[in-house]
């Protein structure tokens, strides 16, 4: 467990000091970030070797990643160069590698800009597919803005073969609710460093669900923030780390603001030698906010021997005026009393265990509300089963 | 016609992974298809210890004694070669297994408890049929096993279960608990039309006489302190009803 877990005393006086800890890094300049040796807190899980130099930036050229969009009526989609002025206004780079993509990804391609109308509700999903086409390195950006009291759901998918960092921004504007379905389906070399940051504005609500299978290093960092009061994020990961892969998934829920909602739950499984699965879970409850409700829980199933897992929940507040906040996490084998329950009901120790670790997944896979997807992740997770099984 | 058997069962609960309790002193009983043995008890005398002991709980261990279904060693099988065997457990918690569908569960649990799998079409039709008794809405069968189901429901879910297993032996623990009047007919007439439907004997575990008349005992034992104090008649029932456990429990403290 980390040593910063917990509720932390606040500095009070110095009033260029940001409040937390958590968020003191924040800038586009990529020389306030030291290039990272693996010691400091919030890499001190990633193997960097394994990053091939998106770490340091070094090199970072010869990629080719292509991206697919497909949207329906309501839903435009354009490219924008770096320097637009509609990129980066929702966020500050919280660490080195996005400081760089932010700086750099013009070299690879422009932007991608996703606008859903205000009111708009279109009936399909916004498809956007993120596809390397060898193994290079790439930067990449992403700007979906959910206009005022739309509603939409955004498929972000990740394939091929690349070493790829990227920003994507989701703006959601007041009264409108976006629901994004982020999968990353990367070949099995593939090495990716994103960064979610979403905006949550006033009566807004914000559904994330991220499915990371692929890879050989994911390491994800979703960040929301709310602009106004009654925002409400509910942040679903789901992760299968197989032999040798290494899946990080690191969120920051920031209750800048009072009455905001967020709930974080993610779960996964990793079966094989070397599967190394990572959950940091930062919540930080802004001073002088109010009725913030707050929970966030990770849970992990170990299939096999030989894998690790690090589950880490961070929760700093700074006010007296909470209305719930709390965490859990809990990582183990299958539950005997599940396995006794379908076993007492005449079905042989395998199947009772096969149908147990199907539900484990399928709990989560079943709220995302593209039933192609559904399918496909389940799919892919069978596939993945068959390799231990 | 079965023979269900149980001779000197004494059974540990484990506590940690040093620790355990001997709960279970020397229980015999048998039970023969087509009778009802009601297990009557106060809090705590075991007779919850004793149901999950004959299922094969895994916080529990039988250290000495047998149990014999037909003349078979059923300690001897895994669990699931127990329900198999043709034994049946209706839990007093029944457990909830999360992302695996009722209808999953029951079509998996039916096929290997009958050794094929049921026609689709001839499944869902036995099912619904079974629901309906059971006053279970059909939406049921599309949600995870006993996920977010109320104590009544969970009840109803185990008897349903227990009409479409069709037991030799079935052992109901507590499965009073918890329901109301309205309730305790339905759960009580699915037994009744089990037993009706296929020969089957039945532990009924109760801590309370109310269900005995709905399913009414052809024995009653009470068990106090980890074992059978008295057997009778449904009589016995009565005399409980009015003078309590009271006695059983004093005389299991001066031992």
């Amino acid at each position: 467990m980390a040593a910063n877990l917990g509720i932390k005393e606040h500095s009070h006086g110095a009033g260029e000091l940001p409040v937390s800890r958590l968020d003191v890094h924040g800038s586009f300049d990529v020389d306030d970030f030291p290039v990272p040796n693996g010691r400091e807190e919030e890499w001190r899980f990633t193997p960097l070797r394994r990053l091939r130099g998106l770490h340091d930036g070094r090199d970072i050229k010869d990629g080719k990643v292509s991206v697919d969009v497909t949207a329906p009526e309501g839903v435009t989609h354009e490219t924008a160069p770096s320097g637009d002025p509609r990129l980066g206004t929702s966020f500050l780079p919280t660490d080195r590698v996005s400081a760089l993509a932010f700086r750099d990804f013009g070299s690879f391609g422009e932007a991608t800009v996703v606008t859903v109308a205000p009111d708009a509700k279109p009936a399909d999903p916004v498809f956007i597919k993120i596809t390397g086409h060898e193994h290079g390195d790439a930067y990449g950006h992403v700007l979906v803005r959910a206009g005022r009291h739309s509603e939409a759901t955004v498929v972000l998918e990740y394939a091929g073969d690349a070493v790829y960092a990227d920003n994507v921004e989701f703006i959601v504007e007041d009264g409108a609710r976006l629901t994004v379905i982020s999968l990353q389906d990367w070949d099995r070399d593939a090495v990716h460093v994103g960064h979610q940051y979403t905006k949550v504005g006033r009566d807004a609500k914000f559904k994330s669900f991220v499915v990371t299978l692929g890879g050989d290093l994911v390491r994800l960092s979703p960040k929301v923030g709310y602009t106004g009061t009654g925002g409400d994020a509910e942040l679903h990961g789901l992760y299968f780390s197989g032999e040798g892969q290494h899946h990080e998934h690191r969120s920051l829920i920031d209750h800048n603001v009072s009455h905001t909602r967020s709930r974080v739950e993610y779960k996964g499984a990793l079966s094989g030698e070397g599967a190394h699965a990572v959950w940091i879970g930062d919540v930080i409850i802004g001073e002088g906010t109010e009725g913030t409700d707050s929970y966030e829980h990770n849970r992990n199933l170990a299939l096999t021997d030989g894998t690790r897992v690090d589950s880490v929940p961070n929760l700093e507040i700074f006010t007296g005026e909470v209305e719930g906040a709390g965490h859990a996490s809990a990582s183990g084998r299958l539950d005997d009393i599940h396995l006794f329950y379908l076993r007492s009901r005449g079905i042989p120790e395998d199947e009772a265990r096969r149908l147990v670790i199907r539900g484990y997944f399928a709990e989560l896979i079943n709220r995302i509300e593209v039933p192609e997807l559904r399918d496909r992740i389940m799919a892919e997770v069978e596939e993945k089963l068959a390799e231990h099984e | 016609m079965t023979k269900f058997e149980i001779r000197g069962v004494r059974a540990d609960v484990l506590i940690g992974a040093e620790e355990r309790e001997e709960i279970l002193k020397g229980v015999d009983l048998t039970i023969n298809s087509g009778e009802t043995h009601a297990i009557m008890g106060p809090n705590g005398s075991g007779k919850s210890t004793l149901a999950y002991a004959i299922a094969g709980h895994p916080k529990y261990e039988i250290t000495a004694g047998e149990v014999l279904l037909d003349g078979e060693n059923v300690l001897e099988m895994s669990v699931d070669e127990r329900a198999r065997a043709g034994l049946f457990l209706a839990m007093q918690y029944p457990v909830e297994v999360p992302g695996v569908s009722m209808s999953n569960f029951l079509r998996s649990s039916v096929t290997a408890i009958r050794g094929e799998a049921p026609k689709l079409r001839q499944f869902s039709k036995e099912l619904q049929g079974h629901m309906k008794d059971l006053s279970i809405d059909g939406s049921f069968a599309a949600r995870g096993v006993n996920e977010g189901f109320s104590g009544g429901e969970k009840k109803r879910h185990e008897i349903l279960q227990l009409e479409l297993l069709k037991p030799k032996i079935a052992v109901l623990d507590e499965t009073d608990s918890g329901l109301d009047v309205d309730a305790l007919k339905v759960v009580s007439e699915g037994i009744n039309r089990a037993k009706a439907t296929h020969e089957m004997g039945v532990m009924l575990i109760t801590h309370y006489t109310r269900i005995l008349n709905y399913v009414k005992p052809d024995h009653v034992h009470v068990f106090a302190n980890g074992r059978i104090a008295e057997s009778g008649g449904p009589e016995l029932a009565d005399a409980l009803e009015n003078e309590g456990y009271e006695r059983f429990v004093k005389a299991g403290a001066s031992q």
